[in-house]
């Protein structure tokens, strides 16, 4: 299968600082892709790359075998919903339809018919008076209506109400069983990545700290906890991703390609969450192994 | 058409969940051959969950030999996991209200009859009484 986003060393500079640094990824199609990471980790930064409204200052990254916002045929394949759902608050429900349908050579006006019904969005209605989570399902209804084969979304639940979180993913969802469109999206919220996402990536710092389909991440990491004891003792195939440390106990998080098969340590499956912290939390260890050392 | 729910909290992977369902359902006769499992768009737009995952939920239950896949019109029930022993159960569970009955009235609460409950279900398979 192809991929729809296929990065290599891919950089962006704002004047002196660096919101992304080499990141190479190859996002495979058909997948719900979690983008997860602290504020300002380069989240935004990735996903503008690849809509095309930012451009690189080092690196490539081809969007669905095309470079990202080239020409109308590009654009008209990929969907973008930036951060706060914009929506323009003087034009009504029906003048955003009208758009969509005049600026979209691919427009779906039954799609997005049917979705304006089981919404019960009023067509007259002005956008600056809708609440955050009907502007946020207009703003989806614009991008799926697209008929997109990739969405790009930037945090399309922060602002939203639990319920109203539900059900944008619970279209979301129905959207990506019916039209195969291949999602990536960015959220702080595990829970619903959880449910929703089959392939995981984690940004810190600018940087790529781990990308993999969520199977083989969870099945890759382990939970080791024992007698308290270097990290650096450990078996070549581990990399230790986080550790803490009591005076007679040691827990870690490694990652694994084998078995873990010292029977000092009790093994433990990982959770998304876990993996997630794990890897958000080892950006401030630093990169070495003298973790232990400094905490005694 | 059976309805599928997820425990976020339980640490059980979501397919396994869809499975453990469909398996349950079948073994109290919720389920017989030839009903059709819920869609997968309506799973995933339901649950707000991947649609992969209720596909690898109903492809492993396709290789149980359990379910089977028509296209374009759904997934559907071949196997079953009752048998016979269906016939069984009323009266078993009628046999369970009253010990549960029985076991309230002596003052013990849910944990303490779960935990009796499970405890004595080990023992008896530990025996091979079960």
């Amino acid at each position: 299968m192809t991929a729809v986003i296929e990065s290599e060393g891919l950089g962006k500079r704002y004047r002196r600082l660096w919101a992304l640094t080499e990141c190479t990824l190859s996002v495979p199609a058909g997948r719900v892709v979690g983008l997860v990471g602290p504020n300002g980790a380069g989240k935004t930064t990735l996903l503008s790359l690849a809509s095309g409204m930012l451009a690189p200052t080092t690196g490539t990254i081809e969007v669905l075998g095309g470079r990202p916002g080239a020409g109308p045929g590009q654009l008209a394949r990929v969907g973008y919903l930036a951060q706060n759902a914009p929506v323009y608050a003087e034009l009504s429900v029906s003048d955003h339809l009208k758009l969509g349908a005049r600026l979209n050579p691919g427009w779906d006006a039954a799609l997005a018919a049917d979705r304006m019904k089981h919404l019960d969005l009023d067509p007259g209605r002005k956008a600056g008076t809708l609440s955050g989570g009907q502007r946020a399902q207009l703003a989806l209804t614009l991008a799926v209506a697209k008929r997109p084969e990739l969405l790009l979304l930037d945090e399309p639940v922060a602002s939203l109400d639990p319920l109203a979180r539900r059900e944008f993913l619970q279209d979301l969802m129905e959207a990506v069983a019916e039209q195969q469109v291949s999602v990536v999206l960015s959220s702080h919220l595990i829970s619903d990545l959880e449910r929703v996402c089959d392939y995981l990536i984690v940004l810190v710092g600018s940087r790529v700290r781990v990308a993999g389909p969520v199977e083989e991440l969870l099945a890759s990491h382990h939970l080791l906890s024992g007698p308290r004891r270097d990290p650096a003792t450990l078996p070549a195939g581990q990399q230790v991703i986080s550790a803490s440390h009591t005076d007679v106990q040691t827990t870690l998080l490694v990652r694994t390609a084998g078995p873990v098969l010292d029977p000092a340590w009790t093994v433990s499956g990982v959770t998304m969450e876990d993996l997630v912290l794990a890897y958000m939390s080892q950006a401030g260890l630093g990169r070495g192994r003298r973790h232990l050392e400094a905490q005694r | 058409m059976i309805e599928f729910h997820l425990d976020g909290r339980s640490g059980v992977a979501p397919y396994l969940q869809l499975i453990h369902q469909v398996r349950q359902a079948l073994r109290l006769g919720l389920l017989a051959e030839g009903d059709q499992l819920p869609k997968v768009k309506d799973v995933a737009a339901g649950l707000a969950i991947n649609p992969n995952t209720v596909l690898k939920a109903y492809r492993e239950l396709e290789y149980e030999g359990l379910a089977a896949a028509r296209p374009g019109v759904g997934t559907f029930v071949t196997g079953t996991l009752a048998g016979a022993s269906l016939a069984a159960h009323g009266p078993l569970r009628h046999d369970l209200q009253r010990w549960l009955a029985k076991a309230r009235r002596a003052g013990l609460d849910d944990e303490s009859i779960e935990a009796l409950f499970v405890s004595t279900f080990r023992a008896a398979g530990e025996e091979g009484v079960a």
